[in-house]
């Protein structure tokens, strides 16, 4: 889980963001929400993803509920948390300075 | 909420993982129906197995849930050989629950501080000095007026509490007829605020009721005794109280848990120091000085100038005590006046219960300590050779990657399921027990009273012993498992020495413990056969005791026709008179001086009796004859043969005279009795006097008797039948005689030997335990090790053992081991003996049937243990194994 530190955290950022935009969704949709939104450029694995949500689930920052589908199935929606919705300001605010930061340093050189 | 999902998830695994499952086949359905193709999304997520385990991990706490998957396996473990599982259980609960039990009884009666303020900052204050004999003792009880100059002496840094022994008296609270027994202890009025202690209802004693005899006739209820006496009735206070001729007002009731200081023994009634009339008698010592430090004032700084200061205004008041020392020889006054004052921390009570039974507990905790160490080797056994049958386990799970720790976890799971159980069993063991052993120590005008609440000390206790057996039993099967090397064990059995030298370690330790078992409860019950098959000198048959008081006291004459009365009931066959019982807890000596001499260093003892007396009580005469009616005016006196041997050796004593003391009138010798014990049937016999119950005083009148026992021989088998029909006969009589106390002196014998009696029947249980879990575990080390060795053994017999050889080969590792562990046994019990050596009545450690009769036990039960094996072994049948090969 240490491996990609960096993508991870992007990835919990776009995933809060999805769901603050358009709350209770499962993860395929989420998944595919970000590959639309990014213009395809962004592409969450499948195999990323789901330990990602899980681990924000423990964390408290979305909630996961049970519903039934038209098919009959069931399937797994997300929802933001309020402790979610304070994990995306200190996400985007960090995500804002490090960009800024790597900006700079590109413009520098 | 996220630790408690994490905690409920791995409880729950396997629904969490479906949960995932869905979720993914959820996922899958989805990317389908919006257009992809099905192979590929499902590659799309890798291995499916992969991602199940990354989702699962971040949800559960790992740990939880592996320790709960080793739970379950050690449970399946457990199911798999439930014989010896529950044997295992058994023989933990019960060294678990003796432990717990004798704890109980160890906090209760010698740890646990008293439910006062500062109980750590208590001290009790006593003497040592060269008592009788020239053997050292400690007197720890003090006089009034010396208690009174102490405690004024050192105010600023300490108060000085005076406390007496809460005797058992004789007390009303109405009428004359309905006499009833209490506990009743003086206390100085300080005690109370000193202790921190608050009245549940009422007042309690203050310093103000020390004033001057007799002002303060207030009395204070224990909490415990209002609840059982007057069902805490609020109306009690205010009533009144008689104890002898004086009468008290209840004024309170003490605080709920405070039963006084002497543990062991629950005070029922406080009363001011002042009331008694010893309180005012410089020469008598008779109640005990506390010490409680003041606040602020620093122990170990301030105790020992203390300790000088009240020394030297003890000593000087003693010395300058006019009425102390009347006619006693100047050796003995040097001798009383050498003490040395000391104090003992006294936060947990004192009590002659605590002296009594300090070792013989000691020796409990030793005894129940092995039996649960016996225990242990024999369920760690069980487990090694479990583990060495799951060494190929062991080896493959090493080898595909588990971790040691986690093998290490795995084997404690099961040792520590094991322990859980039986603490479980061992709880109710210990509930059980402590108050039943308790119950044991029970003379029957005065049982043992202990409070043996379970709380947190037992608690604790219990749960650090569990803890402690987890250790034991597991630590080593399971380090010797995690320290499997795969590649030897896969390639058919390693090192096959190593398990064997451990097993016969566990061998020796386990018939060293249990020897040591044997040896010592081989010594209590040998002491305690010898001190009950003790010759008395009288004949405890059919007697009865009516101990009897005259408030202040009936001539003679009186006592004398109530006897008259009481040889015309039917049923009584002779009824003497006698000041005490012999062998009960009054015990008077004087001095005797002989020709006028300056008295001999050693005292003699005496008792009040009745003619008859010596007949009734079946003692015979040696010489001379027994008392008449007409004895009185001569001061005849009877003495016993050690008497006549120390104070006229080589002599005739019949017609000799001796005074009790310088300048008393004298009483002359007619008859000569043999020797009985006196007051304590472990001692060697004392120089006892008898002389008649209406002795004559200096001025040749006989004074009132306040109080004397009627000795009654019954024709019955049971002497107490008739009690009520001779208490109602004095009691109609009118003549102030009331009878205080009834036993039989068949009683008083066998409370002598109460101590000694618990210890061997306790010794006895404890051995019989520990011998019958060193066969099993014998059994089962050599059982297991023939089957270890049957290729081997089935090889030898192939190519020509004889079966002597094969049987050798089985049993000689072990009965060497039996050898040596046996000598390690015994020799511990040399040392513990000897720590233990008073109580061993008539009965020495090295006595050679003291060591023959554990010797013989463990050798017969070796015996028998290795039979089983010895059999298998023979039996075994060379073409099966070398087939089986």
């Amino acid at each position: 889980m240490a491996r990609n530190d960096a993508l991870q955290g992007s990835l919990d950022l776009l995933v809060l963001k999805i769901l603050s935009r358009r709350p209770r969704q499962h993860g395929y949709a989420i998944m595919a929400a970000i590959a639309n939104t990014s213009g395809d450029v962004l592409r969450a694995e499948e195999g990323s993803l789901y330990p990602a949500l899980h681990r924000m689930e423990e964390a408290g920052w979305i909630r996961a509920e049970w519903i039934k589908k038209d098919t009959g199935r069931r399937t797994r929606i997300y929802e933001l948390t309020s402790a979610g919705k304070k994990q995306l300001g200190v996400e985007e605010s960090r995500w804002q300075s490090l960009s800024l930061a790597i900006n700079r340093v590109l413009r520098e050189v | 909420m996220s630790l408690w999902s994490r905690i409920s998830n791995a409880v729950h695994g396997s629904r969490l993982n479906r949960e995932i499952e869905e979720e993914l086949q959820s996922h899958i359905e989805e990317a389908v129906a919006s257009g992809r193709d099905p192979r590929e999304a499902r590659r799309a997520f890798g291995s499916a197995l992969r991602a199940r385990e990354a989702s699962h991990s971040v949800r559960v706490t790992g740990w939880l849930e592996s320790l709960l998957a080793d739970l379950r396996f050690g449970w399946r473990q457990l199911c798999r050989n439930k014989v010896a599982s529950a044997a295992a259980v058994l023989s933990l609960a019960l060294g678990i629950g003796s432990c717990v039990g004798a704890f109980r009884l160890i906090d209760a009666l010698l740890w646990r501080p008293l439910p006062i303020a500062n109980s750590s900052n208590l001290y009790v204050l006593s003497r040592q000095m060269t008592g009788l004999y020239g053997k050292p003792t400690e007197d720890s009880y003090w006089a009034t007026p010396d208690f009174n100059l102490m405690r004024d002496a050192v105010k600023e840094q300490a108060d000085l509490i005076a406390i007496s022994d809460a005797d058992r008296t004789d007390i009303t609270f109405s009428t004359d007829d309905d006499m009833e027994k209490a506990h009743v202890a003086y206390v100085s009025g300080n005690m109370f605020p000193v202790f921190g202690l608050e009245p549940a209802i009422g007042r309690l004693l203050a310093p103000a009721d020390d004033r001057s005899a007799a002002a303060s006739p207030y009395a204070v209820l224990s909490w415990e005794y209002w609840n059982h006496r007057f069902g805490r009735d609020p109306r009690v206070l205010g009533r009144p109280l008689h104890i002898g001729d004086q009468t008290f007002q209840i004024i309170g009731i003490g605080p709920r848990d405070f039963t006084g200081t002497e543990t062991g023994t629950v005070s029922d009634i406080f009363l001011p120091l002042g009331m008694n009339d010893l309180s005012t008698r410089a020469g008598v010592s008779w109640h005990h000085t506390f010490l409680m430090l003041k606040p602020g004032i620093n122990p170990s700084t301030a105790l020992d100038p203390l300790r000088q200061h009240l020394s030297a205004i003890s000593h000087a008041f003693e010395a300058n005590c006019a009425t102390c020392f009347r006619g006693v020889p100047q050796a003995t006054i040097d001798r009383l006046l050498n003490k040395k004052l000391v104090f003992h921390p006294a936060g947990a009570g004192i009590s002659d219960l605590q002296k009594d039974y300090r070792r013989l507990l000691g020796v409990l905790g030793l005894l129940v300590a092995l039996v649960l160490l016996i225990a242990c080797v024999n369920v760690s056994n069980m487990m090694t050779s479990q583990a060495a049958a799951r060494s190929h386990e062991m080896a493959l799970r090493i080898s595909i990657g588990a971790g040691r720790r986690r093998l290490v976890q795995l084997i404690l799971c099961q040792s520590a399921l094991l322990a859980f159980l039986a603490s479980v069993v061992g709880a109710f063991f210990a509930a059980w027990s402590a108050p039943f052993v308790l119950s044991l120590v029970n003379p029957p005008d005065n049982p043992a009273r202990l409070a043996l609440p379970a709380d947190w000390r037992v608690l604790g206790f219990g749960f650090g012993l569990m803890i402690l057996v987890v250790l034991l039993l597991g630590l080593l099967p399971a380090l010797r498992a995690s320290a499997v090397r795969p590649i030897a064990v896969l390639k058919g059995g390693a090192d096959p020495h190593s398990r064997r030298r451990l097993m016969r370690g566990s061998i020796a330790l386990q018939v060293a413990f249990c020897v040591l078992v044997l040896f010592l409860s081989s010594l209590f019950v040998a002491a305690f056969q010898r001190l009950q098959n003790r010759p008395l000198g009288f004949s405890t048959d059919r007697l009865l005791l009516l101990e009897t008081v005259a408030g202040k006291g009936q001539l003679p004459v009186v006592w004398n026709q109530t006897a008259e009365v009481l040889r015309a009931v039917p049923g009584v066959d002779s009824v003497a008179i006698s000041g005490w019982p012999l062998l009960g807890r009054i015990q008077i000596n004087n001095d005797i001086s002989i020709n006028g001499a300056p008295p001999s260093p050693t005292p003699a003892w005496f008792l009040n009796v009745s003619p008859g007396w010596l007949s009734t009580m079946k003692i015979p005469l040696v010489s001379g004859r027994d008392f008449s009616q007409e004895d009185t005016s001569l001061k005849a006196a009877i003495v016993n043969e050690t008497f006549a041997r120390i104070f006229f050796p080589g002599q005739d004593p019949i017609g000799r005279t001796f005074a009790r003391g310088v300048n008393q009138p004298l009483n002359k010798i007619v008859g000569v009795t043999a020797d009985t014990p006196y007051h304590d049937l472990r001692e060697p016999s004392r120089p006892v006097f008898y002389v008649p119950l209406d002795e004559i005083d200096a001025d040749s009148a006989t004074g009132p008797v306040r109080f004397a026992t009627f000795v009654i021989h019954t024709d019955s088998q049971n002497p107490l039948a008739l009690t009520a029909t001779l208490r109602q006969l004095i009691a109609q009589r009118h003549n102030g005689l009331r009878v205080s106390n009834v036993t039989t002196e068949l009683d008083l014998v066998r409370d002598q030997t109460v101590r000694e009696r618990l210890l061997a029947t306790l010794a006895a249980f404890f051995a019989a335990v520990a011998l019958l879990l060193a066969g099993i575990g014998l059994y089962a080390v050599l059982n297991y090790s023939v089957l270890q060795r049957s290729r081997e053994i089935g090889i030898r017999i192939a190519i020509g053992a004889s079966r002597a050889g094969i049987v050798r080969l089985v049993t000689f590792d072990a009965f060497l081991m039996i050898a040596l562990g046996g000598c390690a046994g015994i020799a511990l019990g040399f040392g513990a003996a000897r720590y233990i050596a008073s109580f061993f009545y008539q009965v020495k450690a090295t006595d050679a049937e003291m060591l023959a009769l554990p010797a013989c036990a463990i050798l017969v039960t070796a015996l028998i243990a290795t039979l089983p094996a010895v059999l298998r072994a023979l039996s075994t049948d060379p073409t099966e194994i070398l087939r089986a090969e």
